[in-house]
């Protein structure tokens, strides 16, 4: 019940934030601030809890359209907890950075936000496949109008192309489900949609190989990788900043979570012998995305790229497939939410004052503004992988778990390390190092971070130094999710061998 | 008296027909557009009742009252929209209605 | 008290964050005080934990203080060892430090930055101190990067100059391609022995692997590539000079003292992997051998002061490397210990000289500086001897440990001893042409500065650390229960007064072209063939110039040209074949009627005739 509560909060907060705005154009934010803290509140409750049936820490199954076998089934578990709390947290970090930046429609603004955080709260609980594509949809268009409405000069072709790009790929996404479901009605005579159910689906071959492929090319998409991941340097640099964070802290993730939660443990065998080439795709988003991040002028299309940069290290941690591989995605997961939350918010903070995102109109900043300066110097160093914060954890162990899979391709892995220094260090050097540059822009409106934004910031760098130096505390929560889902997916591909 | 056959009619509605196709297709004048069209109209007619009668029904004949009918609106809106058209274009040329085009 | 080692982290960690959080808003006293006083309770209780280890006669102790991460059999804790060798490490480290914490706190006075100096300061000292005293691989790793960045802040310090921040990337990222070589290592050895806590690790090593396998070559190659890195050897040298863009004190401490030693402590610690690959380690005594000779020309013919005493630092590292190649576990370490005496002395005294001559850095810019320098006259002429292991300073003890060792190995031991004492010539010569172009001769300053820089705050350390490059030698470092009986290596007397007397008769040619000037430069120099060496030897043997040419050309050529990303292009491609499309199908909807109507006319048609014939 807990699991509808979560995301009828935000479905309703969203609603009343949007009517409030023809009260008192203020409200919507405030409405809005006070339904995430709600959720965070409630959140809470998860974290104390038992796991209960199977393992599940919450869950509630209803009958939704029986004739289909499609029932309404959210269920929880440690993974999911950890990506939920990182979803509240970031809506707050969201709405704070919206705080002074929307200005225009704000309601509606409020609304859409928040429905695109119920549709992330559905996506990481959804297990019905049904149910799951459902919420895949609710969390795009919210998205869409994000960027298209408030979006920056080019909003209109980004918006588009984001929207197509997900779209046409959850349709392979659906027609791989519907096509999973066919083959459950075949084997054990009833249609469902239940994720326990569609684990016992067994297909071979070829056309495994191809459904997988569906639900592969949907999440690579939105995770993203090369070569299907430019939608989002446009989507990214054009998005308001607190769609910039929710887009990189979060929407990111439902691409890796898919790929833990459904791809894989679907289709063992399927990826097994996909996973080098999956592999290899990381690789090469590593490092392909970390040189093109180096040449762009823009920030906000640079950090874009690092972000494809460092989601590779999640899908080469998932198609290693082994304990530490699977804990350094997660962890990476959690950490580059962070991290790169905060450089679009700093970005979009730098943008706001100085109406430019050119870094060549940029230069010399420490002096003018150095607070802002050693929080981007921070999260810069948390991008890099320095140790001590959580970026440095998930790499690691990624990198860790997928050398003892594939030695070459880590080797090539680990020189994104190397291009990761070269790309963060040069952000700084370009903006907050050298002569002081204003010709561009008026030197009044370059202020200093505000309270409240150090407030968020501080927030997030508590957040990284805990995942980097305390991290047991998240892996506890997500080991025995991964142990068993390791060990399902060997038991399958060992039973299936054997017949 | 013997009857006309069969064939003999429906070759007529045929030529009919094909009469008002090619003027509906050739003609510019919106109002013999209407016309052929018109002819088209009888022409079907003409078919239904000769086929009707080659079977010995009536339904034939209540299909014409039917088209007749049809026709009658369809020339009551035609015509309207030819006053419309003339007012707005002052012509009744038919090339001249492509806005649509794109 | 030992159980009390984790404070020694604590205390610079402490400051650091005092001095972050109060963002120069305290006045510089009290800034001093935090950034030196840190450091300096940290040697206190390094010193304490350091006399009741040795007296309790144990072979390490083990501190532990929370589980880092756990997972599967992956479980690196947060946990302290004290050995002989992190003993020696974090004595060097915090002593040292602290002194020279204690010189910065005068030399960067006028500095507006005073409280973000020694914030970084004092977060170097954490990292550094870390990376000594962890008991697994991934703790050495957080500190090992921890002193990569607080190395690339205080190189870039001055950040208005962007040549500083140049410099300071350059060597954040050259010592990061030796830093991912170290994690492969790292990733290797998880992978083979299932473990990285050092020592467990270590065990499992001499169990499973014979000497000479393959596995073993290939984790000691990785960890090498690491520490070349950090340390500026061959073939990731190029960023030492550089590096000299930062402030002096940094210079001393992390270019010279600590950090760039941090290589030859990896080396050490990991030394079974190194013995069980032998091929591997004899490299490391080739890397030294070329490295020492190479620097050794280099500084022969550089004209700024601190580049000389970088260069120098290379070269007396490559002697570490040497011994370690050579077996001498303890000789190295222990020639770790008095460089670090002597090159921060070397260093700091020059940083007198720079501030006494208002920011001069060039040594022909200078001269005749005896007299108004007196400390820093005092302080070179002992480095100087250190440096050149004139016979009882500390240098002295330390070098001749490695060179005789060096001659006691077979195979290449000879190459090596001689090719050191080719190098100890060399330093002869370069160290006292420094000395005397400064302190003698002609003054070639634009004025002869009034008084000597600083007050007891810098002088105090400088005598420090005289008195140390000159007692130093005679510290036993108690190595033994860590790398085992060190062999004892004769050599005849003959030879050995052939090594000693080499670097005098150095120091008596650098006498001779520089102080009486009996043979002049200019002499030397007239021959083309003289002046091409000079410039070579002077550009680091064109390594620079190298490297650009080899990876940082392309890198930028290729970031360069595509920047819009090629596969970006891929689906513009699919855009414009829509929109090609569309342009072409949107002509059937030309908006006649008369087309519209034959058109259905034709399909109806063309049914008909379908249907009639199928």
């Amino acid at each position: 019940m807990i699991l509808v509560w979560l995301i009828s909060i935000l479905f309703i907060g969203g609603i009343i934030a949007w009517l409030s705005e023809r009260v008192n154009p203020y409200y919507p934010r405030l409405i809005a601030l006070i339904t995430v803290l709600l959720e965070c509140v409630v959140m809470l409750n998860l974290l104390g809890a038992e796991p209960a049936t199977g393992g599940w820490i919450a869950s509630i199954d209803a009958a939704w359209i029986p004739r289909f076998g499609i029932s309404f089934y959210l269920a929880a578990d440690g993974l999911s907890v950890l990506l939920l709390l990182l979803t509240a947290f970031l809506g707050v970090i969201a709405i704070g950075s919206a705080w002074d930046e929307i200005k225009d429609r704000a309601g509606f603004f409020y609304f859409n936000l928040l429905w695109t955080l119920a549709g992330v709260l559905g996506v990481f609980t959804a297990l019905d496949l049904f149910l799951f594509f459902f919420f895949w949809e609710v969390m795009l268009i919210p998205m869409y109008f994000i960027i298209a409405i408030w979006g920056h000069e080019n909003k209109n072709y980004a918006a588009m192309k984001f929207f197509i790009f997900t779209q046409v790929t959850g349709m392979l996404m659906l027609v791989s489900i519907l096509v999973l479901a066919y083959f459950h009605s075949i084997q054990s005579g009833f249609v469902s949609f239940n994720y326990h159910d569609l684990l016992t689906v067994e297909t071979y071959g070829p056309l495994e190989m191809w459904i997988m492929l569906g639900f592969f090319i949907a999440f690579t998409t939105k995770l993203p990788s090369v070569p299907f991941h430019s939608w989002l340097p446009d989507a990214h640099s054009q998005a308001p900043t607190a769609g910039s964070v929710i887009l990189a802290g979060i929407l990111l993730k439902t691409g890796a979570y898919g790929l833990i939660r459904f791809a894989v443990p679907l289709f063992p065998e399927a990826s097994m012998s996909f996973a080098p080439f999956a592999m290899t795709l990381a690789a090469i988003s590593i490092l392909y995305c970390a040189k093109v991040a180096f040449a762009q002028v823009d920030i906000k299309r640079l950090i874009a790229y690092t972000s494809v940069s460092h989601m590779g290290f999640v899908t080469l941690g998932v198609y290693a497939w082994n304990e530490q591989a699977l804990q350094g995605a997660v962890m990476t997961m959690l950490a580059h939410g962070l991290s790169a939350a905060a450089l679009f918010m700093l970005a979009g903070g730098l943008q706001h004052r100085i109406h430019t995102r050119n870094m060549s109109d940029m230069g010399g900043f420490w002096g003018k503004v150095p607070r802002m300066a050693v929080v981007v110097l921070f999260f810069s160093i948390a991008a890099l992988g320095m140790p001590g914060l959580g970026n440095f954890i998930g790499e690691f162990l990624a990198l860790l778990g997928a050398f003892q899979v594939n030695i070459p391709l880590t080797v090539i892995s680990a020189l994104g390390l190397i291009f990761a220094s070269v790309y963060s260090l040069w952000v700084i050097q370009k903006i907050f190092h050298g002569e002081y540059v204003n010709s561009e822009f008026d030197d009044n409106h370059l202020t200093d971070l505000t309270h409240r934004e150090m407030v968020y910031y501080t927030a997030m760098m508590i957040g990284l130094i805990w995942m980097g130096m305390y991290p047991q505390s998240f892996l506890t929560l997500s080991q025995p999710v991964l142990i068993d889902l390791i060990s399902s997916a060997e038991g399958i591909v060992t039973s299936v061998v054997r017949n | 008296m013997e009857s006309i056959p069969v064939e003999h009619g429906l070759i007529l509605a045929v030529i009919l027909f094909s009469i008002g196709l090619i003027g509906v297709l050739t003609r510019r004048n919106i109002v013999f557009v209407l016309m052929s069209l018109e002819i088209m109209l009888n022409a079907g007619g003409l078919a239904f009742i000769v086929a009707a009668s080659r079977w010995g029904h009536a339904e034939g004949q209540i299909m014409f009252l039917i088209i007749l009918t049809l026709a009658a609106a369809e020339v009551a809106v035609g015509l309207g929209l030819i006053l419309q058209m003339f007012r707005r274009y002052k012509t009744v040329d038919i090339n001249v209605l492509s806005e649509m085009k794109g | 008290m030992q159980d009390l080692i984790w404070l020694l982290p604590t205390y610079p960690v402490l400051g650091f964050l005092i001095l972050v959080l109060t963002a120069g808003r305290l006045p510089k006293n009290i800034v001093a005080i935090i950034g030196a006083g840190s450091v300096g309770l940290s040697f206190l209780t390094a010193a304490i934990i350091a006399t009741q280890f040795l007296s309790s006669g144990e072979d390490y102790f083990i501190r532990e203080v929370w589980t880092w991460m756990a997972v599967g059999n992956f479980s690196p804790g947060f946990n302290f060892y004290l050995d002989g060798l992190s003993l020696v490490m974090m004595l060097v480290i915090t002593g040292v430090g602290f002194l020279i914490h204690l010189y910065a706190t005068g030399y960067m006075a006028d500095d507006p930055s005073y409280s973000r100096f020694f914030s970084y300061m004092n977060l170097f000292i954490a990292a550094m101190l870390m990376l000594v005293l962890g008991d697994n691989l991934v703790v050495l790793y957080l500190g090992w990067e921890g002193v990569g960045l607080c190395s690339y802040l205080l190189i870039g310090f001055w950040y208005a100059n962007p040549d500083n921040g140049y410099a300071a990337r350059k060597a954040f990222v050259v010592t990061r391609i030796g830093d991912t070589a170290m994690a492969l290592g790292l990733f290797l050895l998880f992978a083979e022995l299932g473990t990285l806590n050092i020592q467990d690790m270590l065990n499992s090593a001499e169990a499973e692997w014979k000497v000479g396998d393959g596995l073993a070559v290939v984790a000691a190659l990785l960890l090498l590539g690491g520490a070349v890195g950090k340390s500026a050897q061959l073939p990731l040298q190029t960023w030492l000079p550089d590096a000299m863009a930062g402030p002096t004190p940094i210079s001393a401490l992390i270019h010279a003292a600590t950090m760039v030693t941090a290589g030859v402590y990896l080396i050490a610690r990991t030394h079974i992997l190194f013995e069980l690959a032998p091929s591997v380690q004899e490299l490391v005594g080739w890397v030294g051998l070329i490295t020492l000779l190479m620097a050794g020309f280099i500084a022969l013919t550089q004209s700024d002061i601190k580049r000389i005493l970088a260069f120098s630092t290379m070269s007396q590292i490559g002697y570490m490397f040497l011994a370690l190649g050579v077996g001498a576990w303890s000789a190295g370490i222990f020639h770790l210990m008095t460089h670090a005496f002597f090159k921060a002395l070397l260093f700091l005294a020059s940083g007198t000289v720079i501030l006494s001559l208002h920011h001069e850095q060039n040594i022909f810019k200078m001269g005749a500086l005896r007299q108004k320098l007196p400390v820093s006259f005092f302080s070179f002429l002992v480095g100087s001897l250190a440096l050149t292991a004139f016979p009882y300073t500390s240098g002295y003890f330390s070098k001749d440990e490695i060179l005789i060792a060096a001659h006691g190995l077979e195979g290449p031991g000879m190459i090596f001893f001689y090719g050191g004492v080719l190098g100890a010539f060399l330093t002869g010569i370069y160290t006292f042409r420094l000395f005397f172009i400064v302190f003698f001769g002609d003054s070639n300053a634009a004025h002869l500065p009034e008084k000597e820089y600083g007050g007891w705050n810098m002088n105090g350390p400088l005598i420090a650390l005289i008195i140390l490059s000159l007692i130093g030698g005679f510290f036993a470092v108690p190595l033994d229960p860590v790398f085992g009986q060190s062999e004892e290596h004769h050599v005849s007397g003959l030879l050995h007064t052939f090594m000693v007397a080499t670097p005098l008769i150095g120091i008596a040619i650098s006498f001779l072209i520089f102080y009486t000037k009996t043979i002049p430069v200019e002499k030397l120099m007239v021959s083309s063939f003289a002046q091409t060496l000079h410039k070579f030897w002077n550009s680091g043997w064109g390594f620079d110039w190298l490297y650009d040419r080899l990876i940082v050309f392309p890198f930028l050529w290729l970031a360069r040209i595509n920047r819009a990303d090629v596969i970006d292009g891929f689906y513009a491609l699919v855009v414009e074949i829509s929109r090609a499309a569309n342009g072409m199908i949107v002509k059937t909807q030309t908006g006649y009627l008369r087309w519209y109507a034959l058109s259905v006319a034709a399909g109806l048609i063309v049914l008909i005739t379908l249907g009639v014939l199928l």
